[in-house]
């Protein structure tokens, strides 16, 4: 990628462009269920584990943070709606993020990358095949499935992880610290935080895809190509995250 | 039958390197042409934007009518369906056996029982010699195993047109010699328009209708073979004759006075071709078996005609 203004601006063109033309691909006769299955099955094989591992200490972090908080100001029995507001909200879609982005993506760039850079494309395309019908929607709609599915994994994993850290290890009431679960959240949350997390996988499967068929240079540009992927994807997600929280608190009214 | 190729001041860049400017050919339908030239000098290049996989900077290219530069990307796929490309290293899809790459654009372009779609496709795999790998993955076969199949998946869809990108290259000089032959049939098979891109001198004497010779960002010479085989052009001559001596150097082209003092030097050591008895190589002919469309038969009349003259012709000089 070279560092100047221009050929910043025409990547982001060019990515943008892809979304568009990924968009416009999607509802395209006849709809690659292969392809999609094997690639769902793919990505989720390779992100579940690592989820559910990252999310255990994930929600105990924030359970330590907030228990030793809430005891301070002595509202411990608050301290069970904190936690799961947390994870809900923000812990669980960034979570799925950087695993979707950091597992499903870089798997999905380096693949689509190799086939470029063996000419694989190229094919393709010269037998009258569309790579962004036949490859990239497949993979996009299947990485917004697992993200939204492993959503739900995390919120479950992290709340659970938050309650063994809190009510074993901190000596916290089971009783308060389920009793207070829907004080601060809503369900609500939980459709934002799905919605969150469809958009966040789009978003990394896009930007993986576009860097993977964009790849040149031989085998070095591969790597380089996936690298790349992951440091954009992070930003965006980020970007979009901020955005989305504040748009969600400006449209949900709050509870309490 | 062939699809006539058209290319009219054809010009490419990438970024402020020149690859080639105002290439202007014709292809003619149904007939074997030859693209030759040094290393570097964008071949690969002008057959991907022959397919639309690059778009020129200026110029047309006319495809059975249509100026293919100007369509939308949808609209090139519908042409593209008229291509069978060879590339380099064949491009197979190395998730998928060689029978379902052959298979591939049967099944995703047409609606027909596997049945019919395992017939042609073992049919493809026979003509090009791969009966019995059909179980492969692209990984475990030979560069020229991978060659072939890629040619079978080519041929698969019928294509009026076909590209080969370097077709010998790392093959063996027995398999290069059994391919080109290969390519000869398949002219006479199935009458389709060819365009091989390629340095390897020997099969630009015997296989192509016409050659063309890329050099110094431009077209220097396209023509009938005879044309080319016994032209003076130096940059030709010095190409067909891989010599040292001559315009092209081994990093880029020589400064014209270091050109004239080696090109006088080699005249007076020795002239390779005696002028007045153009030196042709035979062409070749389709194998014995295959029926011979029209213009073959035309060809070999004019080849045997020749060879007759030429045996005349060592008799006189041996008496």
């Amino acid at each position: 990628m070279s560092l100047s203004p221009t050929g910043a601006l025409r990547h982001t063109g060019s990515l943008f462009a892809m979304g568009l033309d990924v968009l416009r691909t999607m509802p395209k006769r006849p709809f690659q269920m292969r392809e999609f299955i094997q690639q769902a099955w793919f990505v989720a094989s390779v992100t579940i584990l690592p989820t559910a591992l990252v999310s255990i200490p994930f929600g105990a972090v924030i359970a330590l943070q907030i228990g030793s908080l809430t005891r301070q100001l002595g509202a411990q029995s608050f301290s069970g709606a904190a936690s799961v507001l947390a994870v809900l909200r923000e812990a669980s879609p960034i979570v799925t993020a950087l695993l979707i982005a950091g597992a499903g993506g870089t798997a999905i760039c380096a693949d689509l990358g190799a086939r470029k850079i063996r000419e694989e494309i190229d094919a393709m395309q010269v037998l009258g095949i569309d790579p962004i019908h036949r490859l990239v929607v497949p993979r996009v709609l299947a990485t917004m499935l697992v993200a939204v599915l492993l959503n739900g994994l995390v919120s479950v994993v992290g709340v659970a992880g938050g309650y063994f850290f809190n009510v074993v290890l901190q000596n916290g009431t089971p009783g308060a610290y389920l009793a207070s679960f829907t004080t601060l959240a809503q369900l609500s949350d939980l459709w934002a935080a799905e919605f969150k997390a469809l958009v966040f996988g789009a978003i990394a499967a896009i930007v993986a895809s576009y860097k993977g068929l964009t790849a040149k240079g031989g085998p070095k540009g591969v790597g380089d190509a996936v690298n790349q992927s992951v440091v954009i994807t992070f930003m965006l997600l980020f970007v979009t995250n901020f955005v989305m929280t504040a748009v969600y608190f400006q449209v949900v009214p709050q509870k309490g | 039958m062939g699809v006539e190729i058209g290319v009219e001041g054809l010009t490419k860049s990438f970024g402020h390197q020149v690859i080639w400017q105002d290439v202007s050919l014709t292809l003619p339908a149904g007939e074997v042409s030859v693209m030759l030239g040094p290393s570097g000098t964008g071949k690969s290049v002008f057959l991907k934007t022959l397919v639309g996989l690059l778009k020129p900077d200026r110029g047309s290219i006319r495809i059975a009518g249509t100026d293919i530069t100007a369509l939308r990307e949808h609209d090139l796929y519908e042409v593209r369906k008229l291509f069978g490309v060879l590339f380099q290293d064949g491009a197979l899809f190395g998730s998928m056996n060689l029978y379902d790459n052959i298979a591939f654009p049967l099944r995703e372009h047409t609606r027909r029982p596997e049945s019919e779609i395992r017939r042609t496709v073992l049919e493809k795999m026979d003509m090009v010699g791969l009966i019995g790998a059909e179980d492969k993955l692209p990984g475990e076969i030979s560069g020229g195993m991978r060659k072939r199949a890629g040619l079978a998946r080519a041929l698969v869809l019928d294509p009026e047109i076909i590209l080969f990108d370097e077709p010998d290259s790392g093959l063996d000089p027995v398999r290069v010699a059994y391919l080109n032959q290969l390519i000869v049939d398949l002219n006479a098979q199935i009458d389709a328009t060819f365009l091989i891109v390629t340095h390897d001198i020997a099969s630009a004497r015997q296989v192509p209708d016409n050659i063309g010779l890329l050099f110094r960002r431009e077209l220097v010479m396209f023509g009938p073979r005879e044309k080319l085989l016994t032209s003076e052009e130096p940059v030709v001559r010095q190409f067909l004759g891989g010599r040292m001596q001559g315009p092209i150097g081994m990093a880029e082209e020589k400064d014209a006075a270091q050109v004239e003092q080696e090109l006088a030097q080699l005249g007076a050591d020795a002239d390779p071709a005696p002028p007045g008895v153009p030196d042709l190589t035979p062409r070749l002919l389709p194998t014995a078996g295959i029926t011979r469309p029209p213009r073959w038969e035309a060809i070999a009349d004019r080849e045997s005609l020749r060879q007759v003259r030429a045996s005349i012709r060592g008799k006189a000089a041996g008496s």
